[in-house]
């Protein structure tokens, strides 16, 4: 199904990046690259910096230094276009579920007829056809967050950050989204997902990086890391004496 | 015994569709739509804009808008007199004393309720919003389309406020419209005036249909924003 451009975006290559807010440096210095078709987990205790690395790596917010670049856009963030973002909480626009695939595509410069193409292309992908015409706050919070990567994936990127995206719902949606991140995967996205869920890690990911007070403790194979972090506090991660 | 009567002969006039009493509606109603929807175009726009952008001195502007919302009409008309009078900078339109001068009067007082509540409402969507349509490459004016739509519900209160405000407004039609019989009278200027005159009929009469039609657009924008709520989450 995908239709992407015979360029591609990635690896996606982090140098130096650190985040600082009034002066108190909440993440980095830390590098790292993102490989064409890999599912990478981003893991560690809450506040480590797992989100901030995906909001500056999507674009959502600028460094205060390092450098994020993409190989087809040196130097600076890819055009949006090319790499998507699901949130924790899952944002939907007071329209049904269809209308909000439509406003997401036609946001990203797709015709009217395109977007509703993609539209209904996602939404049947995904088993979520006969939600279409419902209002999609209306929706339960796992539909809502099917319909949030089905809304990503209409958009057709190379590369997919997650922000928890299991993080509030059962174990029956999170099984869903999970088999939607499969079929994501096993069609060529790179997927970038941040989690403190590890058994969700060690199922979705190939590649682990360990995140710990801003710094990357660990980065590694999904198996090498699970069958014995290098880290002590990668250790004490997995045997859940690491609180922040 | 002297209200009752009044206050039966009014129910009389507007049962009987009285043509003084159709034609000072008409006027008003077209006076006030017509203000409100000009603020409506130029300042739901502006309080989107407002509500997605940053730049020194916004917080000052907030409060001066906020501010403006309390505009006492009789200044309004003041100035608008001043402006619209032949020696004043717009005096070759020739509007005083026509609708055109109360429509411009009106949208005055209702512009900055229309930017202060929309600004207000959007800010708090845009707050929901931002880092979706930011990842979607929306930011700043192109959000504001989106910001639109998705408040629609909330909007409609901004404008009705807009609507309660033109519609009650009774100083600066008086002063720029010259409460002209037949030409620039409103349900409000006839008001005053046939209460000054004793003609209670008249004032009782469109003192009702000025009642009747605030709780009719009251009722139509709550109904708009409960259907919003239950239809689409609003």
């Amino acid at each position: 199904m995908s239709v992407h451009g015979p360029r591609t975006i990635l690896p996606l290559l982090v140098e130096d990046l650190t985040y600082e807010v009034d002066g108190e440096r909440l993440l980095g210095p830390l590098s790292l690259s993102v490989n064409r078709a890999e599912a990478l987990a981003i893991i560690g205790p809450n506040g480590a910096g797992k989100s901030l690395l995906l909001r500056l790596c999507h674009g959502l917010i600028a460094p205060s230094g390092g450098t994020i670049r993409f190989a087809s856009a040196a130097g600076s963030i890819a055009a949006p276009k090319r790499h998507a973002m699901v949130f924790q909480k899952p944002v939907m626009l007071r329209r049904s579920a269809r209308e909000n695939l439509i406003h997401a595509c036609r946001a990203i410069g797709f015709s009217y007829g395109e977007s509703l193409q993609r539209s209904g292309s996602a939404l049947h992908r995904f088993g979520l056809a006969s939600l279409a015409d419902r209002p999609a706050r209306r929706l339960s919070g796992g539909e809502q967050q099917r319909l949030a990567i089905a809304r990503a994936a209409a958009l057709d990127p190379e590369i997919l950050f997650l922000d928890e995206p299991t993080a509030h719902l059962d174990p029956g949606a999170t099984r869903q989204i999970e088999d939607m991140l499969i079929t994501l995967k096993e069609q060529g996205m790179t997927l970038v997902f941040a989690t403190h869920d590890l058994p969700q890690a060690r199922r979705l990911a190939e590649r682990v990086v360990f995140i710990h007070r801003g710094q990357v403790e660990e980065d590694d194979a999904a198996s090498a890391f699970f069958a014995g972090p290098r880290s002590q506090s990668g250790k004490a991660f997995i045997a859940g004496d690491l609180l922040w | 015994m002297e209200f009752v009567s009044a206050f039966t002969k009014a129910i009389g006039m507007v049962a009987d569709v009285d043509p003084v009493l159709m034609a000072i509606i008409a006027l008003s109603l077209r006076v006030t739509l017509s203000a409100v929807f000009l603020a409506a175009v130029i300042g739901l726009p502006l309080g989107a804009l407002l509500a997605v952008s940053r730049f020194p001195g916004r917080a000052m502007l907030v409060v001066v808008i906020n501010a403006l919302m309390g505009l006492p009409p009789v200044v309004v008309g003041l100035a608008i007199y001043l402006t619209l009078s032949r020696s004043g900078p717009l005096g070759g339109l020739g509007w005083l004393f026509t609708p055109p001068a109360m429509i411009l009067a009106q949208f005055v007082l209702v512009l900055p309720i229309v930017v202060a509540l929309t600004r207000q409402s959007l800010e708090d969507l845009w707050g929901e919003y931002r880092e979706h349509l930011l990842s979607l490459g929306q930011s700043g004016i192109a959000a504001v389309p989106t910001l639109l739509w998705e408040g629609r519900f909330s909007l409609a209160t901004a404008l009705l406020a807009g609507f309660g405000r033109a519609s009650a407004e009774v100083g600066a039609v008086l002063i720029v419209g010259g409460n002209i019989a037949g030409y620039t009278r409103t349900m409000t200027t006839a008001i005053a005036l046939e209460t000054s005159k004793g003609d209670l009929p008249l004032a009782l009469g469109l003192g009702l249909v000025l009642l009747l039609l605030t709780l009719v657009i009251n009722a139509a924008a709550f109904g708009a924003s409960r259907i919003g709520a239950r239809f689409m989450g609003a």
